[in-house]
């Protein structure tokens, strides 16, 4: 009976000091909302839109996202990103900042979630690695990978308001705690492809061998730590031609259709900006497309604008005819998306194939 | 929402987007790609952004439709631009001087529509700083790199007004 009044004490105690913190939070925080306000402008309005609705990035003002994770899950995504996921580390922003920003987006809904108990939760691994592969791995990968590509502009419409996140990344295994990930899996996500595993007939038991499973990636994944790798090399794909500039022009627009792709267009570098017939003949670019590598390539970044198009430039210099285009290995580094560094790395190869064919 | 709160919501969004990019001008660039929001249509953004790089001294060479090609070619995309400039005396003294350096000539701005919101993103030119590693051309890309932020600071004023 004492054991019983003890235990509803708590719980008394802890609604009301749960009602006085929800207060605080929204009661004298306007300033605080500002500053957020001021910061989500600066540094995540781009990507998530200005009411958090997506964009490049994911819908975070989702009510059944928002609402359900708590602010330790929110500060350590925001501190540590999404490594190879486009997300970029917010680590300089300091804790009182990142504070203002999550003040800021829990003005979306007006509640606070309370912070969820950092116990680790136990299970069976081994029953979770096969539950995981028959009821998580088709949305999430079966290593944990996540859903392709990114945003709502190419990859999805936004109907479908949420993209499968990267269970297996190293942010998001240290932002979710794994009563968090529980909870998620008991509930599900309201309003997204996520549903309730309770209501799917997973018992406690099962879920928490699925969160479990989901812990081990933190030891068997490995981000891609290539970051290092690809900015070691060359910002310039060069080759030497044997042929003089028109013939390995020629030359290049063979290759470029044996290769599969559309010729667009050949023209001087500086044509549009000199009058025509007056610019340097030396300088060429060839234009290309593979317009089904690019589309693939746009639903997983929409920023890959940026290599675009498809091109090889043939110059005359000091008596030699260089063959060059952009390295993508190295434009990659620039965009954290683990994805777009597979294609850059077909990108390169493709770029290299066409180059040496042209001048041999 | 009321129309009167949207608007005021509106103007404040603008407001904080200036004042965004007015700090990253003063923060030296940290990112690798410079990019912003317009809360406009695609083509009132495109009109403000071509207007916005000649208003930066630049010439317009060339738009590259990359919808129109994709549409061509049978699949479904947002309005999605890529718009080349420069000055014709930089291209021609740099490609001369640094051969290596055209691949990244002329400078590019990507655009894209994003529902009713339109996104315009560029390279920030200073990432070409440590790819060549000249004293020359570090002056160039810095410059690069302000008259690109100026110009997307532009776009937003556009928008603003």
């Amino acid at each position: 009976m004492r054991r019983i009044n003890i235990n509803w004490a708590i719980n008394v105690v802890s609604l009301l000091l749960g009602c006085v913190c929800s207060q605080s939070v929204f009661a004298n925080n306007g300033t605080n909302i500002e500053k957020g306000l001021s910061l989500y402008q600066q540094h995540c309005f781009v990507c998530h839109d200005s009411e958090g609705r997506g964009g490049v990035g994911t819908p975070l003002s989702l009510s059944s996202f928002i609402n359900s994770v708590d602010d330790h899950y929110l500060s350590q995504t925001i501190r540590l990103g999404r490594p190879g996921r486009v997300m970029p580390a917010f680590e300089s922003l300091g804790t009182k900042n990142i504070g203002y920003l999550i003040d800021y987006m829990r003005s979306w809904t007006g509640i606070r979630p309370a912070a969820f108990p950092s116990d680790p939760v136990s299970g069976n691994t081994k029953n979770g690695q096969m539950l995981y592969q028959k009821h998580c791995a088709n949305c999430h990968g079966k290593n944990g990978q996540g859903g392709q590509g990114t945003g709502v502009t190419f990859s999805r419409t936004r109907d479908l308001p949420i993209m499968a996140p990267a269970l297996n990344n190293k942010g998001f295994l240290q932002a979710a705690r794994d009563t968090l990930i529980e909870k998620t899996l008991t509930e599900g996500r309201q309003g997204t492809p996520m549903t309730s595993f309770t209501e799917s007939g997973l018992t406690k038991k099962e879920i928490k061998d699925i969160v479990a499973f989901i812990r081990t990636f933190e030891t068997t994944s490995e981000h891609k730590e290539n970051q290092i790798k690809l900015a070691s090399e060359s910002p310039v794909i060069v080759r030497e031609s044997s042929y003089d500039l028109d013939q390995t022009v020629e030359n290049l627009k063979n290759s470029v259709i044996g290769h599969n792709l559309k010729l667009i267009r050949v023209q001087q570098l500086d044509q549009g900006f000199v009058p025509e017939n007056s610019g340097n003949k030396k300088q060429i670019i060839v234009y290309s497309c593979g317009f089904n590598f690019l589309y693939e390539a746009l639903k997983t970044d929409p920023r890959v604008g940026l290599f675009l198009p498809c091109r090889v430039t043939v110059v005359e210099h000091k008596g030699k005819v260089l063959v060059m285009s952009v390295n993508p290995k190295r434009m990659s580094a620039l965009f954290n998306n683990n994805e777009l560094d597979d294609m850059c790395n077909q990108m390169h190869d493709t770029y290299i194939d066409i180059i040496e064919e042209a001048i041999l | 929402m009321r129309p009167e709160k949207t608007f005021m919501r509106f103007r404040l969004i603008l407001l904080a987007s200036l004042i965004s990019i007015v700090t990253s001008l003063n923060t030296g660039f940290a990112q690798n790609l410079l990019m912003i929001r317009v809360e406009n249509p695609f083509p009132e953004t495109m009109v403000a952004l071509q207007a916005a790089i000649q208003a930066q001294g630049y010439t317009i060479s060339r738009v590259q439709r990359v919808d129109v090609g994709l549409t061509k070619s049978g699949y479904q995309t947002d309005l999605y631009r890529i718009v080349f400039f420069g000055k014709a005396d930089e291209i021609q003294k740099l490609s001369l001087k640094y051969p290596t350096l055209v691949p990244y000539l002329p400078l590019k701005i990507v655009i894209f529509a994003e529902g009713e919101d339109t996104l315009i993103l560029a390279n920030n030119m200073t990432n070409l700083d440590s790819f060549f590693r000249k004293r020359e051309l570090r002056r160039y890309f810095r410059q690069w790199s302000h008259d690109t932020s100026r110009i997307l600071e532009r776009v937003a004023t556009t928008a603003a007004d």
